[in-house]
């Protein structure tokens, strides 16, 4: 077998349906991604400017929410693992190593640029969308949740909508 | 009964089970493929459709699964997390991340995995997303207003759409399988790969076969829930009489003190608030179907009692009860009205036909005094006890 092929995504779907139902069994709640990567601002602004998050409105309502801390968190936990697991992949199926991925007729800068504008908006959308495509579209869609549901169709309608304008970046 | 945190999973040992779900999730992500941008953006540009395949076949079986736990009885679903409806939050939100995918190629729990077997473009990417959350952390006032309105609540597509569970189920899934179809034939297009037939395989025809007939089936199939009560409603009360109890048994089991007896009160809110029995807990029949209720009647060696207005409520319930496999279940005969007038309002003048025999009279005359004691105690209780329902799980993002 090659050792870099990639698995059936039908077989890998099916997998990836179960990991979520056996989730939703044990815990009561998806999956998620996003959820970490605020838990880390809020952490991060915690220690390096304390006053400021308690005047602002946004870590207030944060720490209503989770008044434990920030780090102290199901997702955080959750993403941990999810880097174990998938550098375990890596491993077995001998794809670990340092690369920056970029289209031959695009630059290795503006892939750099791409992935800082594109991680801030994915950050920003999902802080307003409640959610990413772990937490709100594929979870959601698994509990058939209406905001879930409407904001996976938002991902995936926008992704269309837009990627005709960035051609450039891929093909 | 699901979910099994926090009562069998401890909220710590959770963290824990984070951890494990995180590997199963991550491994499955990156073999997948979903450590590739050129794979992941490929769905937009029509060359490669893993993530459609992936993500659709995932959600389905997810999906599906939690519909039979739920159909079974397993899995409570007024206790799972069901992520909120914010109308205009999640359209713009939505559209946002769709635009920072094609231009990111990734998304959060995919660079994450991404970042993992070395990709530098994935760890700029999280450092990206890490910017843009403090972005709207930092302008949350300016962004507040859209992102709370139009909330629906935790609302769920079949009720929006007007349908039932199934039918919508059933609706996604042949979605799911056109779509399937439909992404192979424009991979084939845009990859230029002409000799490939979608129908060249006989198994993947025999498994769509087998999944509509099983989506069919659970479409014509009405829920357990519904069954019982139908059932509950046709019953005979003739056929429930050896669950019967009558108001003098339990106003003696309660003078008595007997502690397996619990009383389940199927009375108003504002009944139960004005009178109540001790050990007692208000509860509607939809919540026999419930966690927390379900626990209650676990308790082994414990007596239910399901009492009501008039009977019928509670006679309902006791057999919704039974069927569901509760042991010890019984109903209070005559209702809550009969046990206020044989024993919490007695009077020796009242006239009374002569089925009743002296030595119950006497009894009742004892009952109506230790009675009037025992509901003000059962008052005081109950009004410092607080509410101590299980919530539904804090989730999502």
């Amino acid at each position: 077998m090659n050792k870099t092929e990639y698995m059936n995504p039908y077989f890998a779907g099916v997998l990836l349906g179960l990991v979520l139902l056996a989730t939703i069994y044990i815990t009561g709640r998806g999956l998620g991604a996003s959820g970490a990567v605020k838990s880390a601002v809020v952490a991060s602004v915690e220690s390096t400017a304390p006053g400021h998050t308690a005047d602002a409105k946004f870590y207030k309502e944060y720490k209503t929410e989770h008044p434990e801390s920030p780090l102290k968190n199901w997702l955080v936990f959750e993403v941990i693992g999810v880097v174990i697991g998938a550098f375990i992949s890596g491993l077995i199926s001998n794809r670990l190593k340092f690369k920056l991925d970029y289209s031959p007729k695009s630059s290795s800068k503006i892939r750099i640029a791409g992935a800082l504008v594109g991680g801030a908006l994915f950050g920003f959308g999902a802080q307003l969308g409640r959610g990413c495509t772990s937490g709100a579209a594929l979870s959601g869609m698994a509990v058939l949740s209406t905001g879930g549901i409407i904001t996976m169709m938002a991902i995936f309608g926008g992704a269309y909508m837009f990627a005709y304008f960035f051609r450039k970046l891929w093909l | 009964m699901g979910p099994l945190v926090p009562d069998v999973i401890g909220n710590e040992l959770n963290f824990i089970v984070a951890i494990f779900v995180g590997i199963a999730f991550g491994f499955v992500l990156e073999q997948a493929g979903f450590s590739s941008s050129k794979k992941l953006v490929g769905l937009f540009y029509g060359y490669d459709f893993t993530v459609l395949r992936v993500f659709f076949t995932g959600g389905l079986v997810a999906m599906i699964g939690v519909i039979i736990l739920a159909h079974y009885g397993l899995l409570d679903m007024s206790l799972v997390y069901i992520n909120p409806t914010f109308l205009w939050s999640a359209i713009v939100g939505g559209l946002i991340m769709g635009l920072g995918f094609v231009v990111g190629g990734f998304c959060p729990g995919t660079s994450v995995c991404a970042a993992a077997i070395g990709k530098i473009d994935a760890m700029i990417f999280i450092v990206g997303s890490f910017l843009g959350v403090l972005i709207f952390a930092e302008g949350y006032p300016v962004w507040e207003p859209l992102y709370k309105s139009a909330n629906w609540g935790n609302v769920r597509i079949f009720d929006t759409m007007g349908m039932s569970q199934a039918a919508f189920a059933t609706l996604l899934t042949v979605m799911a399988m056109g779509a399937f179809w439909a992404v192979r034939l424009v991979e084939n297009k845009v990859n230029k790969i002409t000799d490939y037939n979608v129908f060249n395989n006989k198994k993947y025809i025999w498994l769509t076969g087998f999944a509509c007939l099983l989506g069919i089936a659970a479409f014509l199939l009405p829920d357990r829930k519904e069954v019982l009560m139908n059932e509950a409603t046709l019953v005979p009360s003739s056929h429930l009489q050896e669950m019967e109890i009558t108001s003098d048994e339990l106003a003696f089991r309660i003078i008595d003190k007997e502690r397996d007896l619990f009383i389940y009160d199927l009375r108003s809110q504002k009944d139960f608030e004005k009178i109540s029995l001790p050990n007692s807990t208000r509860i509607t029949l939809q919540s026999l179907f419930e966690k927390d209720t379900q626990k209650l009647l676990g308790v082994s060696k414990r007596m239910n009692i399901f009492i009501s207005d008039n009977e019928s409520e509670a006679c309902k319930a006791a057999y919704v009860a039974q069927r569901l496999g509760f042991k010890g279940v019984s109903y209070l005969k005559g209702g809550f009205m009969q046990f206020n007038k044989d024993i919490i309002t007695y009077s020796e003048t009242q006239p009374t036909d002569n089925t009743v025999s002296i030595d119950t009279r006497r009894f009742r005359a004892d009952a109506v005094k230790a009675f009037v004691e025992i509901i003000k105690e059962s008052k005081a209780k109950s009004a410092n006890s607080g509410n101590k329902a299980s919530k539904r799980v804090l989730g999502g993002c």
